[in-house]
């Protein structure tokens, strides 16, 4: 990313309607407004940042170290998104024996692959005729630190 | 003027699969509060023949033998569900009507006809993929056709791939498939209505939409004349986008063993008007009274019976937590008697209004009030932010001996982050 889009993307607020806009900075009863009224732009929420469907997003728990090298670690807070349509190179949650599985989705040479980002763990190459279920695409990860 | 209605498959039991995939195509059925009965089957629990509110007792054997997995009732997890099926829902039509917790009528005034089929794929397709819940759409020209467009799509009796728009047959094609669905299966035809119609020869939906309309008003109601009506593509039954406001709030539960002292009972007494002075508050209602209700259990019949209701008066409307509690437990003090085993209490909100047009009344406390009305916005706000019951009065207990039974309830996947799905 250049400096000049860091930058941006740090000091711009959100433009689309948030949920704690303030109506009113100051109350004005006497005396002076607050000089600063005119400049109110609502508080940065991250639901806002992490999240742009919100009727299609779940959170999902990360277990193990098959993702390190994405870095996801045991533990992480996936932000996953249903509607979005997974394209080759998405991380993606799929089932997978009747279970839910986080791994990058590749497609190449007209094989479906599930990769892992940790040399320790195998490829899932899709076998023909066996179905992929994506269950959703993740967006993000959080990780707490306290 | 076409409609929609698009209802959820099977919707607590698709809710449970969205999150655990092991669950699919193996029979699943959710039982009701306190694992009493059968409040929802997958198709392969309703191929075994399990019916709708059969008591689990009577399936057991059954479930033995074909490993059905039977699963409690969570609650938080399908409101949760739901609220994000309504809401996309939404964006289909300018006007929704949320008519149960899995089904909603669309109106579909001024699309073009001939999309209609394509736009109903795209409902079904859409609600899959963003919640994972599958659904069948009915379109037709009333709300009672689209219910029966619903159904046959469901059954697989007409349309295709969970869709049936009616638009697309011709009449003598229609007449030939309603002559074949009892006219039981109608909306708002029940069982007692059903069995005077087929009593009469009228045995088929056919039957009664070819029924002469001022004799069907004389038989029974007004009712049923507009049933007659709305099969026959004249809508009767307004879609009515604005939700009316609820007149009564009712909670109440059977609890999960029997509980004689009046402790436990008002504890649960006040556990119930807490959480409906919440769904109160959130609705921007007052309520004017309240009634309280005990019941000893009516299934153990050697057992001495009891149960009683008394109405509280509140005075002034009110949505005080504090003040409904109180209210709540006056009256069980009033009913409670010793010496039984009690199976069944709640608490009913009524006098519904909302909270800004409550009459000001000549004695009435403004700074008392100011006060109340603060202090019940800081619970509502801790309960939403750190989970609901973090913030409760003592009244409602701790221990809650009387609480519901759910032994192989489901995580609450959507709403508590100690419980999020895990994915390796």
């Amino acid at each position: 990313m250049p400096a000049s889009t860091l930058h941006q993307s740090i000091i711009e607020p959100a433009v689309t309607k948030s949920f704690n806009t303030p109506l009113y900075g100051h109350k004005v009863e006497a005396g002076f407004p607050s000089p600063a009224d005119d400049y109110i732009e609502g508080r940065l929420s991250l639901d806002q940042h992490l999240i742009q469907h919100r009727d299609s997003t779940f959170f999902v728990r990360a277990k193990g170290l098959s993702m390190v090298g994405a870095g996801i670690f045991d533990g992480d807070l996936l932000v996953v998104d249903r509607s979005l349509t997974p394209v080759s190179g998405n991380i993606v949650i799929a089932v997978l024996d009747a279970e839910l599985t986080v791994k990058r989705l590749v497609w190449r040479e007209g094989q479906v692959i599930l990769q892992p980002e940790n040399p320790d763990f195998k490829k899932i190459v899709l076998q023909d005729g066996q179905e992929l279920q994506v269950w959703g695409v993740v967006t993000s990860t959080t990780k707490k630190f306290i | 003027m076409p409609i929609a209605l698009v209802d959820c498959n099977n919707f607590y039991v698709s809710c449970e699969r969205a999150f655990d995939p092991s669950l699919e195509v193996k029979p699943v059925v959710v039982l009701s509060n306190n694992d009493g009965c059968a409040v929802a089957r997958s198709n392969e629990v309703k191929a075994l023949g399990v019916k709708m509110a059969m008591p689990w007792f009577q399936m057991e054997q059954l479930a033995k033998q074909h490993g059905i997995i039977a699963l409690s009732s969570n609650y938080a997890l399908y409101g949760d569900l739901s609220a994000r099926v309504m809401s996309i829902l939404s964006t289909f039509s300018p006007v929704q009507q949320i008519y149960s917790i899995d089904e909603c009528f669309l109106d579909l005034d001024g699309f073009d006809p001939q999309s209609l089929l394509a736009y109903g794929q795209t409902i079904r397709q859409t609600i899959k993929q963003n919640v994972g819940i599958p659904v069948c759409v009915g379109i037709a020209d009333s709300k009672t056709l689209a219910k029966l467009a619903n159904h046959c799509a469901k059954k697989r009796f007409a349309g295709r791939d969970g869709v049936c728009d009616f638009g697309r047959y011709s009449v003598t094609q229609l007449s030939k498939l309603f002559a074949t669905i009892p006219v039981g299966d109608i909306w708002g035809i029940g069982r007692k209505i059903s069995e005077k119609l087929v009593a009469m020869n009228i045995e088929t939906v056919e039957d009664l939409r070819t029924a002469n309309q001022s004799r069907m008003r004389q038989q029974f109601s007004i009712v049923v004349e507009r049933t007659v009506k709305e099969l026959n593509g004249i809508s009767c039954i307004e879609l009515d986008g604005a939700c009316t406001a609820r007149q009564q709030i009712m909670v109440s539960r059977s609890f999960g063993q029997e509980v004689s002292n009046f402790d436990d009972l008002s504890e649960s007494i006040a556990y119930f008007a807490t959480s409906a002075a919440e769904k109160l508050r959130k609705d921007g209602s007052v309520a004017a009274s309240l009634s309280v209700f005990i019941q000893t259990n009516p299934f153990k019949e050697k057992s001495a019976q009891y149960q009683r209701q008394l109405v509280v008066p509140l005075g002034e409307p009110t949505g005080d937590t504090l003040k409904l509690v109180n209210a709540a437990i006056c009256g069980l003090r009033e009913i409670y008697r010793t010496g039984y085993s009690y199976k069944k209490s709640g608490v009913m909100l009524m006098g519904l209004q909302p909270k800004n047009s409550v009459q000001a009344q000549l004695f009435n406390d403004v700074i008392e009030k100011g006060r109340s009305d603060k202090l019940m916005s800081v619970m509502d706000a801790v309960n939403q932010r750190m989970g609901r019951g973090s913030m409760t009065l003592a009244a409602s207990g701790t221990k809650q001996r009387w609480s519901m039974r759910r032994d192989s309830k489901s995580p609450n996947y959507t709403t508590d982050w100690d419980e999020l799905p895990i994915a390796t």
